[in-house]
């Protein structure tokens, strides 16, 4: 059971790489979606007693939310914006995905010092957890389209949501549904305001946010 | 004893290398709808090639002819180190893989050394090119063969190649393969049949080259493009786990797959932009990594 949630982990870890290394935004959102829908599955993998009905909502609705609504908010959101390709970004595509890398060989290399419960030891669910984040950070500050930081922000959250499944038996049903919402609900608004600064400023560059006009 | 052991291998590899080529062409022409190139086309060539005489440029010195024999020799060399299946290698000692590994740069060193003697600037940029693609497909390469050497703790290539791969297997065929591609100058990195000289790289190398030693340098080719795709299929396929017969024919298909995999590969991809190529082989290099760090784990746990 821990062999198949590892390669779902490390599939999951994979696709931080694919994110970190596409140039274009379709490609980004599919890895993004697909980390979600990984995701959404592992839930029902961790449940070692049997079906649980709790689980299998949750599962349900991550991976209807994240592969499939989200996704879709964000594609709409770049045709409206006619935009395909994230170009000169902050930080180059062999840099950030070096950094990624390295970021996820530290992650799977410390985690073993860390302080955790024996049966989670054997996983690579707090690796994958660190790298995914890790994975976020530098997608947030290294790209300059708006879609694309939207992406990072989603990959930060798969992996606090990695994280969190360390505790899936004590987190009460609310709070994931509310998690799932909220970030349903920031990508919603998210997509309207990039039709917004399209309009405004003929581009998606969030550099240009820096500076205002009349 | 060891004498015809060492003409038969021999002549295994000089006479079923240009066969890949023709295999691979083959396999294009298949895809596209066309009748092709008998896949024997190779061997009418460097037959061809061997009756012309040489054209020499009035600016280049001897080494115009000594790299091309340089390289051969390099390449075979490595040829014979590598192991086939059960049949082992011609010579084996402790720590032969890193003479492997320098055998190719040398090979490499002496193509561009050869290329840069014409004088020409076309064959100084292609030289320039094909040895900075070479430092990150080295860099790629090098850590497979760490990665292998873990999973084993071996450093010699008979050990080291026949145990399983493990888990990371699949991490180092894909990476071993875009090695490979960039190695043998195939289609994402370099196109063999361009005649454009803005985007030639190894072609562009030997371009004022002629008669033998052209045919020497092709034929060295296609020795370390089968060089290439038999320590793919060893460092990936467990073949001691098979009876001698069975390896030796699980060697043989795993060699026209990649083969298979190559021509594929050329049909459905077009040449990606230079600016584009190091992000791939970086990413060849990451799959090694990441192939290395499942080999550390592995033998941690």
């Amino acid at each position: 059971m821990s062999g198949t949630l590892n390669v779902l982990i490390g599939l999951a870890m994979g696709l931080n790489l694919v994110a970190l290394g596409s140039s274009r935004l379709p490609a980004l959102i599919q890895a993004m979606s697909l980390q979600g829908v990984l995701l959404g599955v592992m839930p029902l993998l961790l449940e070692e007693e049997g079906f649980n009905w709790r689980v299998a909502v949750v599962a349900a609705a991550t991976v209807i939310g994240k592969g499939i609504v989200i996704p879709n908010l964000l594609r709409r959101a770049t045709r409206a914006a006619n935009i395909e390709r994230e170009s000169d970004p902050f930080l180059g595509f062999v840099p950030s995905l070096l950094l990624g890398a390295g970021g996820t060989i530290a992650a799977v290399a410390l985690a073993r010092a860390l302080p955790l419960l024996p049966e989670h030891a054997g996983t690579l669910l707090v690796p994958g957890a660190i790298a995914s984040i890790l994975t976020g950070f530098i997608l947030l500050i290294g790209r300059v389209k708006a879609i694309s930081q939207v992406c990072g922000y989603l990959i930060l959250e798969n992996g606090i949501y990695l994280f969190g499944l360390l505790l899936i038996h004590s987190t009460p049903l609310l709070v994931e549904s509310g998690i799932l919402l909220d970030v349903t609900v920031g990508v919603f608004v998210i997509g309207i305001i990039v039709d917004r600064i399209q309009r405004a400023f003929d581009s998606l560059d969030t550099r240009r946010l820096t500076t205002l006009r009349e | 004893m060891w004498l015809p052991q060492l003409v038969v291998r021999l002549a295994l590899w000089l006479l079923l290398a240009p066969l890949l080529p023709g295999l691979i062409n083959r396999v294009k022409a298949w895809v596209a709808g066309r009748r092709g190139p008998p896949v024997g086309q190779l061997y009418y060539d460097l037959a061809k090639l061997w009756r012309k005489e040489v054209v020499w440029s009035t600016l280049a010195s001897p080494a115009f002819i000594v790299g091309p024999a340089v390289a051969w020799v390099a390449v075979v060399g490595a040829a014979l180190l590598l192991p086939l299946g059960p049949a082992g290698a011609e010579w084996s000692f402790r720590g032969d893989v890193l003479l492997l590994l320098y055998l190719l740069a040398l090979a490499r060193f002496a193509t561009a050394w050869a290329a840069l003697e014409t004088g020409s600037a076309f064959e100084g940029m292609g030289a320039a090119r094909e040895v900075s693609y070479a430092v990150l497909a080295e860099a790629a390469l090098i850590t497979a063969v760490v990665s292998l050497s873990l999973q084993t703790s071996s450093v010699s290539l008979t050990t080291m190649l026949a145990p399983t791969a493990g888990a990371g297997a699949v991490l180092l065929a894909a990476g071993l393969f875009t090695v490979l591609l960039a190695e043998n100058c195939r289609v994402p990195f370099d196109d063999p049949n361009t005649h454009l000289e803005l985007t030639m790289v190894h072609e562009v190398m030997i371009l004022d080259h002629s008669g033998p030693p052209l045919a020497v340098i092709l034929h060295g080719a296609a020795v370390k493009l089968l060089l290439f795709s038999v320590l793919l299929v060893q460092a990936v396929v467990p073949l001691d786990q098979f009876s001698r017969g069975v390896a030796v024919a699980v060697l043989a298909g795993g060699v026209l797959s990649v083969t298979l995999g190559v021509g594929l590969v050329e049909s459905f991809l077009a040449r990606l932009a230079f600016r584009r190529v190091p992000l791939l082989l970086t990413t060849a290099f990451l799959l090694c990594l990441f192939a290395l760090l499942v080999a550390w784990k592995g033998g941690v746990q």
